[in-house]
């Protein structure tokens, strides 16, 4: 048994996405076995995890770096790795170890 | 005025094609279907339909093209035979689990290997779990009629599902055949216009077709697939009940014959049922009471309606047009037998699979079987559940 969302009746036909462009609503976060864990002491908004993360998962507010976005970062770690080795602002934990062990982390809000 | 004329299988259903004047038509020749989409494409170059015709590289392609001009809103039908069917396969699934009512001929052919163009059902018994309704013809009359009373069926808003018109290969096909053709305009009025109340050129209501459904929703698409054939039958009869209504030829979900005082019947698909008329007319002339089952709807299976059909019989034989590899048989003889189960029916109910590759069945041959049974009912020949008739041993 599945838990949560809607039934087969109350699906929409053929499980037609009625809303189309919906693909935030997908919290593709909860894939994530690695989580990349920002500092923001360290950080020196260089930018280069924005512009390699595969996903939009970087949040960025005022031209600064303000988190990850972990409803739909899946922990591929390339903005640890894009990170200037001088810097290491971003750092790779478990997920499991992770404080909150949940897929909504602090940059959250999508 | 209905009129009386001489056609093939294949005109036929080009005919029927032609009255439907669907948007668009996807198709690949293969024999022996190759006739449906050559007549059709003449109606396209004459400019006697305003349909689509979308010239593709494989059957994969066709079934790929209609899937997306059905979900577009088109009134969309392709056509094909045998390894087309096979090579449409995976699109199949993808069409039903759409919800697109897609209409498809499909000229019964043996599959491959070995290489065979005959008749035999190998080919849509191997897409009877793609989730597509499946009707069977025995003639021509009823390849015609039966493209009207599928699309009815498809376009049907509780059931939008996908129908397969099977008829058999060359036996139907390519013989030709008296029948009674409709006024265009009658079929115009019957099947009516195709208004979905989802399609993917409404650009005020976007949506998204074809979603990724893992662990979390696949399984609840599916149910609703499973819970259309547990209703597609009042669909089914009532455009079956319609479409009499306006030609007064009537089609039910199987049909008998001299069934009612039968001690033992046959229930067969397609094409064989004319020849079994003619076995069942000469078992009764030498005293033994024999009766048929034509089946004309194989998906939703009419398993209700069969058993009360079949359960005063001594004894019955399941006549299949293909094998299931199971050591157990053919496809319709596994689920015949299943649907008797447990409502305390005891007859004998065996198999005799025949035909495979178009090897002739006579009416000697369904003789034969009808001999059997008679001799198993009265203790003369030992049960033996799956026979092949008409093979060298």
């Amino acid at each position: 048994m599945s838990a949560g969302g809607k039934g087969w009746r109350d699906l929409p036909r053929g499980g037609v996405i009625e809303d189309a462009g919906n693909a935030r609503e997908y919290h593709t976060g909860d894939w994530r076995t690695m989580r990349p864990v920002w500092d923001a002491e360290k950080c020196i908004n260089c930018f280069f995890c924005w512009v390699y993360c595969p996903d939009a998962s970087i949040l960025v507010k005022d031209g600064k770096v303000v988190g990850i976005n972990y409803l739909h970062c899946k922990g591929c770690g390339i903005c640890a790795a894009e990170c200037p080795k001088r810097v290491q602002a971003i750092t790779m934990i478990k997920e499991a170890e992770a404080a909150d062990a949940q897929t909504t982390g602090k940059g959250g809000a999508s | 005025m209905a009129k009386r004329v001489a056609l093939t299988g294949n005109e036929a259903v080009a005919l029927a094609m032609k009255q439907i004047n669907p948007d668009v038509v996807a198709a690949y020749p293969i024999t022996p279907q190759t006739d449906i989409v050559q007549y059709f494409s003449s109606f396209v170059a004459d400019g006697q339909v305003t349909t689509e015709f979308v010239r593709v590289e494989s059957e994969h392609s066709a079934m790929s093209a209609v899937i997306g001009s059905s979900a577009a809103g088109a009134r969309s039908i392709t056509a094909t035979s045998s390894q087309g069917l096979a090579l449409m396969h995976e699109m199949l699934h993808i069409a039903s689990s759409y919800r697109l009512p897609i209409v498809m001929p499909v000229v019964n052919r043996a599959l491959s290997g070995p290489i065979n163009i005959h008749c035999d059902h190998s080919d849509s018994m191997n897409a009877r779990d793609t989730g597509w309704i499946q009707l069977y013809c025995e003639d021509t009359q009823e390849a015609y009629d039966n493209m009207f009373i599928a699309l009815k069926i498809a376009e049907d808003p509780r059931v939008l599902t996908p129908v397969m018109v099977c008829f058999d290969g060359f036996i139907i096909s390519h013989a030709l055949e008296n029948l009674v053709v409709e006024d265009e305009d009658v079929i115009k009025k019957y099947v009516g216009q195709f208004e979905p109340d989802r399609y993917l050129l409404d650009v005020d209501n976007p949506h998204t077709i074809g979603p990724l459904a893992l662990y979390d929703y696949y399984f609840e698409v599916k149910r609703q697939q499973a819970e259309v054939m547990f209703h597609a039958m009042d669909a089914v009869s009532e455009a079956s009940a319609e479409y009499g209504k306006v030609t007064g030829r009537n089609y039910d979900l199987f049909e008998t014959y001299k069934l009612d005082d039968a001690d033992v019947g046959i229930i067969v698909i397609g094409s064989t049922a004319g020849t079994a008329r003619g076995a069942v007319d000469k078992l009764r002339e030498q005293g033994v009471k024999a009766g048929l089952i034509k089946l004309r709807v194989f998906r939703p299976a009419p398993r209700e309606e069969i058993v009360a059909a079949i359960r005063h019989l001594k004894a019955l034989a399941v006549m299949d047009r293909a094998d299931s590899y199971a050591g157990f048989g053919g496809p319709l003889f596994g689920e015949v037998r299943s649907w008797l189960y447990g409502t305390g029916a005891s007859l004998p109910v065996v198999n005799f699979v025949y035909g495979l590759g178009g090897r002739d069945v006579v009416v000697n041959d369904v003789a034969s079987v009808y001999e059997y049974l008679d001799k198993l009912v009265r203790n003369q020949a030992p049960l033996q559940l799956v026979q092949y008739l008409g093979v060298r041993e």
